[in-house]
């Protein structure tokens, strides 16, 4: 029987996702045993022309990184999309933005001017050079790709039949993923997250929560933290209560909050949202007032509770006035 | 004018494409390397608060996110004016000696090595990391595989989280180690002063006894006379963490020494309207194109440059073959880019042995690892020596530190020019009227750039399978004239 067709692919990403494949260490032999792998590009040379070539659907699983932001990446998206049978939307950035989607807090113009303008070592000359889709030299055209004004989630793209969570997702939950493939165990329901688990990171957090009210917040370079209390309770910025499980709460065992990386906990849309009502419930105060003056000590809230999932909120980006 | 494309190359901030164009004799007429993809860290960082930047930049990169974190959280030091505690410094630098070990690695086995290894003419189905353990040994493969298992295990102890680490922030890291992880991080980097040998020796047994390679490195189709750049220590050693960054001429004499806050004194960026990535060059020679020689900016920052510009390695093992390297090569500075995959395994070897220096230091289970910042925070920039280049970031905050301008130079941007040249020159010399551009010309041109290990060189060489490339050679109308299958 002829082995099973594997595809891997980075669009807007970092390759921290590819480096979490090869994490599986020794097992990366398996894999590579059990699948024919079709397409790679950080790992094997292949071109698009070689999967443009495929029939539909011949590719049994591909594992789709990173965020949508240029012309190129969607397009590739959608040869993906007609060439696979199961797209699986991997880590953060192709399943909610990731960490490029902050993007969508500012403009494509704002990019470019401080990027090509105003950062201090660029050399500005007429008056500003940007980036061009189409460049005539004097030997040919050549071409980059359109930048777009809105980072988007690999779902808001195109059809995505589940999603693995995490930044980058932890090996043994990709190896967990990889291994039921290969086992030809039953599917989960199209839509299911894999290689998380269906509680919140404060469930795998060894820290004490006593869920204290507290009156002032805390930014992490500002105190020292007690190792084994939650840090929330000691007024430290945490996203624990409002992300999924899976990752073994990695941040919190090395004294960091949590920013959310494994996105919201099951039945939550969006993760801003149940972060503002897990710190609601925590503020010592009733009064409008002071809750506000508490609330005014945490800085940067969009960017803190929506630092991976922004594109696929409620919001999707903010729109400047 | 015929036009040859390759598409992609992958990754840098994403993807690569080379566009080659041909004259009407079928000789090159130029070269266009083009970088693809923007993300734009510059802009959305502004109102981070800024500890959180070592946290945000690393997804800059998760090849080497170490280097971002590293870099980001010197310049929050900066910015907040603390210092941190020794024993702070010595578990970054630990951290970051064995990740600094482990990415040289995966380059010389996966990526780089093979075309030695292997043979740059071998079939591109061999050229890969199979083919180097169908060379060199089964039992060869399996070390490398126990290196990355080894150097991401101690990355996760120290970091916190093997990609992406969380724990260094301003004034110091959230987490030191116990005697326990200590002695089990020393048996690691007992281990990995050992493959550091290893490697070594297999780089002079496989590519410096074979004549054959040692005339491709030192070929003119792969040479440039440029400006080198490394951080140095004070004694002008190579420092991967630390120091000032020094700057020499095509002749090797020292062109410059810099501290970070000064960078902006010395280097400034290039833009062009085809490509999305910017070019550094040394601001006070200025931007003449891409050329070298001693009138132009172009610099070059790769573990070679760091090497040129250093006078020597701060470990004895890896300062022996330092001098070897230079005797054989004719002395400093070597313009030979495919040098730097020599240079590449001494700096393995010196990073495997400051780790084990590292870890036995007494005060690396000191308890004292914050320094609690209490001055206004402003400005402040952080310089490390990321695998594949000097890697600046610059930030200003506002009095609660909360970010207003990020500046970033980021490692491979600093070779952008360099390997263009590269790739122009390598094409230059190997594509000639009448002479059948094949899919071994191709990869020569490749390697041109592999050897710089920019992060969009991921591209070629390591798991099993095929290894084709298109390369479709247009007319002026764009009419198909040839293509060539790498397969």
């Amino acid at each position: 029987m002829a082995k099973p067709k594997l595809a891997l692919y980075w669009a807007a990403s970092c390759g921290g996702c590819e480096i979490a494949v090869l994490d599986i260490h020794e097992k990366i032999l398996d894999v590579a045993a059990a699948f024919d792998i079709v397409f790679w590009p950080c790992a094997m040379d292949f071109k698009y022309q070689d999967v443009r070539a495929m029939e539909d659907k011949s590719i049994d699983l591909c594992l789709f990184n990173g965020s949508i932001r240029n012309s190129e990446a969607a397009e590739i998206a959608h040869m993906l999309r007609a060439k696979s049978k199961v797209v699986v939307a991997f880590g953060s950035c192709a399943l909610e933005g990731g960490i490029p989607g902050l993007a969508n807090l500012t403009t494509k113009e704002d990019i470019l001017r401080v990027v090509y303008k105003d950062t201090p070592s660029t050399v500005t000359q007429n008056g500003g050079v940007y980036p061009q889709t189409h460049s005539k030299m004097k030997e040919g055209s050549i071409e980059i790709p359109e930048l777009w004004e809105t980072v988007k989630s690999l779902d808001q793209v195109i059809d995505v039949e589940y999603y693995v969570p995490g930044c980058p997702p932890q090996p043994e939950q990709i190896w967990a993923v990889i291994e039921h493939v290969i086992s030809g165990r039953p599917l989960p329901p199209k839509g299911s997250i894999l290689g998380a688990t269906d509680k919140t990171c404060c469930d795998e957090c060894p820290r004490d929560r006593k869920e204290k009210k507290i009156k002032q917040f805390y930014r992490p370079f500002e105190i020292q933290t007690d190792p084994n209390e939650c840090l929330l309770d000691q007024g430290m910025v945490c996203m624990g209560p409002a992300t999924r499980s899976g990752c073994g709460a990695l941040c919190t065992k090395a004294n960091m909050p949590c920013r959310g990386c494994y996105g919201p906990p099951p039945h939550i849309v969006d993760q801003g949202a149940k972060m503002v009502s897990a710190l609601a419930s925590v503020i010592d105060s009733t009064e409008p007032e002071e809750i506000e003056r508490i609330l005014d000590q945490i800085a940067d809230p969009m960017g803190t509770f929506y630092r991976f999932s922004l594109a696929h909120s409620i919001l999707r980006r903010v729109e400047k006035v | 004018m015929k036009q040859i494309k390759i598409d992609p190359i992958t990754r840098l901030e994403g993807h690569g494409k080379i566009d080659i164009f041909l004259n009407d004799d079928g000789e090159v007429e130029n070269t266009y390397f083009q970088i693809p993809e923007l993300r734009g860290f510059e802009q959305f960082c502004v109102g981070r608060p800024v500890e959180e930047l070592p946290r945000i930049t690393t997804r800059i990169c998760g090849v080497c996110p170490e280097a971002h974190h590293m870099a980001s959280a010197k310049a929050c030091d900066a910015v907040f004016h603390v210092d941190p505690p020794p024993t702070a410094k010595k578990l970054r630098q630990l951290l970051y000696n064995v990740f600094f070990a482990g990415d040289h690695t995966t380059h010389f086995y996966a990526l780089g090595g093979p075309d030695f290894i292997v043979g740059p003419s071998a079939p591109a189905s061999e050229r890969n990391i199979l083919g180097v353990v169908k060379k060199v040994g089964l039992e060869v493969g399996g070390k490398v595989i126990e290196m990355r298992k080894r150097t991401q295990a101690v990355l996760k102890v120290l970091g916190g989280k093997q990609t992406h680490q969380v724990t260094s922030l301003p004034g110091g890291v959230s987490k030191g180690i116990t005697q326990e992880e200590a002695k089990e991080i020393e048996q690691h980097c007992l281990w990995f002063v050992e493959f550091g040998k290893f490697t070594i020796q297999a780089f002079n047994d496989i590519v410096l006894k074979n004549q054959e390679y040692v005339d491709l490195i030192l070929s003119d189709a792969f040479a440039h006379k440029t400006y080198y750049m490394g951080l140095v220590d004070a004694n002008n050693r190579v420092n991967f963490y630390d120091g000032m960054v020094r700057v020499v001429d095509p002749e090797g004499k020292e062109f410059v020494k810099y501290s970070p806050n000064e960078y902006l004194d010395n280097i400034s960026e290039h833009v062009e309207s085809w490509t999305y990535l910017k070019f550094p060059f040394l601001k006070k020679v200025g931007w003449k194109g891409l050329v070298d020689g001693k009138d132009s900016g172009v610099y070059r920052a790769t573990p070679l440059s760091r090497l040129n510009a250093s006078d020597g390695m701060p470990t004895p093992f890896a300062q022996a073959e330092y001098e070897k390297m230079y005797s054989t090569l004719g002395g400093k500075p070597v313009h030979a880019t495919l040098a730097t995959h020599w240079a590449r395994v001494i700096e393995l070897l010196s990073a495997a042995e400051m780790a084990l220096d590292l870890v036995r230091d007494p005060e690396i289970t000191g308890t004292n690892i914050r320094t609690i910042p209490t001055e206004i925070p402003t400005e402040g920039v952080g310089i490390v020596e990321a695998p594949r280049g000097t890697l600046t970031h610059h930030y200003t905050t506002d009095a609660k530190g909360m970010v207003t301008k990020v500046n970033l130079i980021v490692g491979t941007t600093n070779n952008y020019a360099p390997i263009s040249m590269s790739i122009n020159k390598a094409a230059r010399g190997l594509i000639k009227k009448g002479v059948e551009v094949t899919e071994g010309t191709l990869n020569m041109i490749e390697m041109a750039f592999r050897a710089y290990d920019p992060c969009f060189g991921c591209a070629t060489h390591t798991l099993p399978g095929q290894m084709p490339l298109i390369v479709r050679i247009h007319d002026t109308n764009g009419e198909i004239l040839d293509e060539i299958k790498r397969n």
